[in-house]
């Protein structure tokens, strides 16, 4: 991708408005403590990445947001103080989570798995164009509907994880490392629908990989994050050409 | 023939009773993988509300004398409304503020809850059986069958054959109708497919927007309704007393188990499985001299099925295999 692109993306894309903002985020399991002190901006309309090797807590980050782990701080939507809300009612106000691994619900048929998607909507004939959409643009998903969600394969479960989340016409979605455990020709094609999603429907992201050059390739911005703190941040482009993230997480 | 068609009969009713309290117990596993062992006192209670409905207060009685049946039917569902309520409170107040991973403490509790409600209707009600009886939701009298074969004498009466009384025939259509409409909730509404995530996947459904402990409820309330029908039901054959349910909900576990903890209709056919077990097995074996002593403890029988079973198949019947992906 060339400096051209990125700019034109920043002028379309992005207003300078800030959709989530974390600030002095700190989370604990029992007494480790996992999050400190964490503070990070995912602008309107840009995707923003968070890179971090296992353990970092990436994973406790995005839960942390949806308050779906013990933390303090303050967790901003669009404006809102959403900290100290409950899951729901964060979800509600347009907050939509692929949790790690399966993001599905197994036992339920795929197009269940949709309709469960878009439970905060009320709009019904909204939801059903909005599935026929997804079956369009992921036809496999459209040929197994009524199969259990389970027995689609690693990749067409994470493609179902990721329509069901977006089935709530979110604000942002957070995405907790999409590429885990999938073939690398399959990662890069979640990778490009993630881009397009963002271009199309102007959603807000915010990825957490381990995965970096393909996420700093759809990102406008990036952090790096050692021991629940940030250590890094900045530019997407410079991130990848920073020789410290190139030799941690780059391959060099 | 006869005896073999009657048998059948009724193992097919006892087991449509167990069938209730059993999808009442899986309604209850699904959504949070924990026995509830309050379950049958929730319906023996539920039953008692009815009973009072029905027979021991006069809040009924603008409902005429000639329409036994209606105020038996208007008691149930007021006593089923009001054990879903109840069960709704007590999920609130007594099983949600613990940690659902933690199973200890919400077993302790539902087990106090059996030994609770137990003691309270003993307490009001004595241990005897009610007098006056409960009332029967169908004709239960003792000409109320079909009479399926048997042979007609010359004088024009009819003797032998197999007996379907009506009020077997009206348990296992109530359980056909109950398990049809639970169907219906699950499948059709949106609160059932929030039931249905839920017990798929709890974080995911959260993650979704679902507030898990309303589902949570909703479970209880359903299974608590469907358990006080069961009991309803049962009560008549049974009589009604604070012990009735005791033996009931150890089939009924038993039915669960075989049919697969989180299988509804697993937990159907299980029960009835038991039930005929209890009459067609039971039956036929004890005819037989060196196991007569079934008779006395029939219960052996329904535990060796219950083995057989979970030995060659772990989950039941019906029971998703937990696989586990990593």
């Amino acid at each position: 991708m060339t400096i051209a692109e990125t700019e034109t993306r920043g002028a379309s894309g992005s207003s300078g408005e800030i959709m989530l903002s974390v600030s002095g985020l700190e989370a604990s399991y029992g007494a480790v403590q996992v999050l400190r002190d964490l503070s990070l901006e995912v602008p309107k309309g840009e995707v923003v990445v968070v890179l971090g090797a296992n353990g970092a807590g990436k994973t406790t980050t995005l839960r942390s947001i949806c308050n779906m782990v013990t933390c303090s701080g303050s967790v901003t939507l669009d404006g809102t103080e959403i900290g100290k809300m409950n899951t729901a009612d964060i979800v509600n106000r347009g907050v939509a989570h692929v949790p790690q691994g399966r993001g599905t619900f197994p036992e339920l048929s795929v197009k269940d798995n949709l309709y469960v998607g878009a439970y905060t909507r009320t709009d019904k004939s909204g939801v059903e164009d909005d599935i026929a959409l997804w079956f369009e643009k992921y036809p496999v998903l459209g040929e197994r509907h009524d199969q259990a969600a389970g027995s689609l394969s690693g990749g067409e479960q994470q493609m179902l994880a990721v329509s069901r989340a977006l089935m709530s016409r979110p604000q942002v979605l957070l995405l907790d490392e999409p590429s885990l455990g999938l073939a690398p020709i399959i990662i890069e094609d979640l990778f490009q629908t993630f881009k397009q999603i963002n271009e199309e429907q102007g959603t807000t992201m915010l990825v957490v990989e381990q995965n970096a050059n393909l996420a700093l390739d759809i990102a406008t911005r990036g952090y790096v994050l050692e021991a629940g703190e940030i250590v890094l941040e900045g530019d997407a482009k410079k991130l990848q050409s920073d020789p410290a993230v190139q030799e941690a997480y780059l391959g060099g | 023939m006869d005896l073999f068609l009657q048998r059948i009969f009724d193992g097919f009713t006892t087991g449509a009773i167990y069938a209730a309290v059993a999808v009442a117990l899986v309604l209850i596993f699904k959504a949070t993988t924990l026995i509830n062992f309050a379950q049958g006192e929730l319906a023996m209670g539920g039953a008692f509300v009815g009973y009072i409905f029905a027979v021991r207060s006069d809040v009924l009685d603008f409902i005429s004398e000639e329409d036994t049946f209606l105020k038996t039917w208007v008691a149930a569902i007021l006593a089923m409304i009001i054990s879903a309520i109840v069960a709704m409170l007590v999920e609130r107040a007594l099983v949600r503020p613990f940690d659902p991973d933690d199973h200890l403490p919400v077993v302790l509790i539902t087990l106090g809850l059996f030994l609770i409600i137990n003691a309270v209707v003993g307490e009001i009600f004595n241990y005897q059986a009610q007098n006056p009886p409960m009332p029967g939701l169908f004709p239960n009298g003792f000409e109320d069958f079909w009479r399926i074969g048997g042979t007609t004498d010359a004088d024009g009466s009819v003797s032998g054959g197999a007996r379907l009384f009506w009020d077997a025939a009206g348990i296992v259509a109530s359980l056909a109708a109950m398990l049809f409409i639970l169907y219906l909730l699950l499948n059709k509404t949106k609160m059932g497919l929030a039931f249905r995530a839920v017990s798929s996947n709890v974080e995911s459904a959260r993650l979704v927007g679902v507030r898990t402990g309303r589902v949570l409820g909703f479970g209880w309330a359903l299974a608590a309704a469907f358990g006080t029908l069961g009991a309803m039901l049962v009560a008549p054959r049974l009589s009604l007393q604070p012990n009735m349910m005791a033996v009931v909900l150890i089939y009924a576990l038993a039915g669960a188990a075989i049919g697969g903890l989180d299988s509804l209709g697993g937990a159907a056919v299980g029960g009835l499985i038991i039930g005929l077990v209890n009459s067609v097995g039971v039956g036929y074996i004890s005819d037989w001299e060196p196991f007569e002593f079934l008779r006395a403890i029939p219960l052996l029988l329904s535990l060796i099925a219950m083995l057989l079973t979970l030995l060659y198949r772990p989950s039941g019947l019906f029971g998703t295999k937990r696989v586990e992906r990593v």
